[in-house]
């Protein structure tokens, strides 16, 4: 399983701060995506933003970093620190 | 609390911090001859409408990896003796200090462009989000572009 993580506005749109996905067929960051906005229209509205980050693994990543089961991958949105 | 090495400290925490006693752990080296500090507050930003407080969401694990990271980045780039970070977590009223940046250096241009550096990629780089609550309700404070560009001037400057 792969373990995802959501935060901040990201998490409050989904209403929903994790799930589990199954790691079968999923080698990358934009796939993982995609199996997640598959979901519903909500899903796909919100993790298909161009503005969406996403980490694996708690480092900041690309959308074609790889992904493997027993990952931590996170989404959410540009940072507001400081 | 993370530390890179003695010299290297960086926290996050839900408490204030004193300034004085920051300022007093990293000055006290005779070899530094500058010591810079920068302390970021709460303030009523963005769009007009009047903010009361702030939440500061952030990813426990990854943030502290991140801080630890640039501070290892400001010393390499610069001779630094003393670097801490702190950002608070929570709930913060405006007018609240939430964010610290220490450095010492032999020198005042490399402590100056350190603590700005650190700043400016702290801002880009960590993940944390801050949530307005105000008279309007909560709002999800905006990623600016300007301080995207602050940080990406440091990969064109010397």
């Amino acid at each position: 399983m792969i373990q995802v993580l959501f935060f901040a506005q990201v998490r409050e749109l989904l209403g929903t701060a994790k799930v589990e996905v199954a790691a079968e067929g999923v080698t990358n960051t934009e796939q993982l995506r995609e199996a997640l906005a598959a979901k519903d229209e909500k899903w796909a509205k919100v993790l298909t933003s161009d503005k969406l980050l996403v980490a694996v693994n708690q480092t900041m990543s690309s959308w074609d970093a790889a992904v493997k089961d027993g990952d931590e991958v996170a989404f959410f949105p540009p940072v507001t620190g400081g | 609390m993370s530390q890179v090495n003695a010299k290297q400290v960086v926290r996050v925490q839900t408490e204030d911090f004193n300034v004085a006693e920051e300022y007093a752990a990293i000055a006290q080296d005779n070899s530094d001859g500058a010591v810079v500090t920068f302390a970021g507050k709460v303030r009523d930003f963005n769009d007009g409408s009047a903010v009361t407080d702030l939440t500061l969401e952030h990813y426990p694990g990854m943030t502290e990896a991140v801080l630890v990271q640039l501070a290892e980045q400001a010393n390499e780039r610069w001779p630094l003796n003393y670097v801490t970070i702190i950002h608070r977590v929570g709930r913060m009223e405006l007018g609240e200090q939430i964010v610290f940046i220490g450095v010492t250096s032999a020198h005042r241009k490399a402590a100056f462009a350190a603590c700005e550096f650190l700043i400016d990629f702290l801002k880009t780089k960590a993940p944390f989000w801050k949530l307005e609550a105000g008279e309007q309700g909560n709002n999800w404070v905006e990623a600016r572009d300007s301080d995207e560009q602050a940080a990406t001037m440091w990969n064109e400057s010397e």
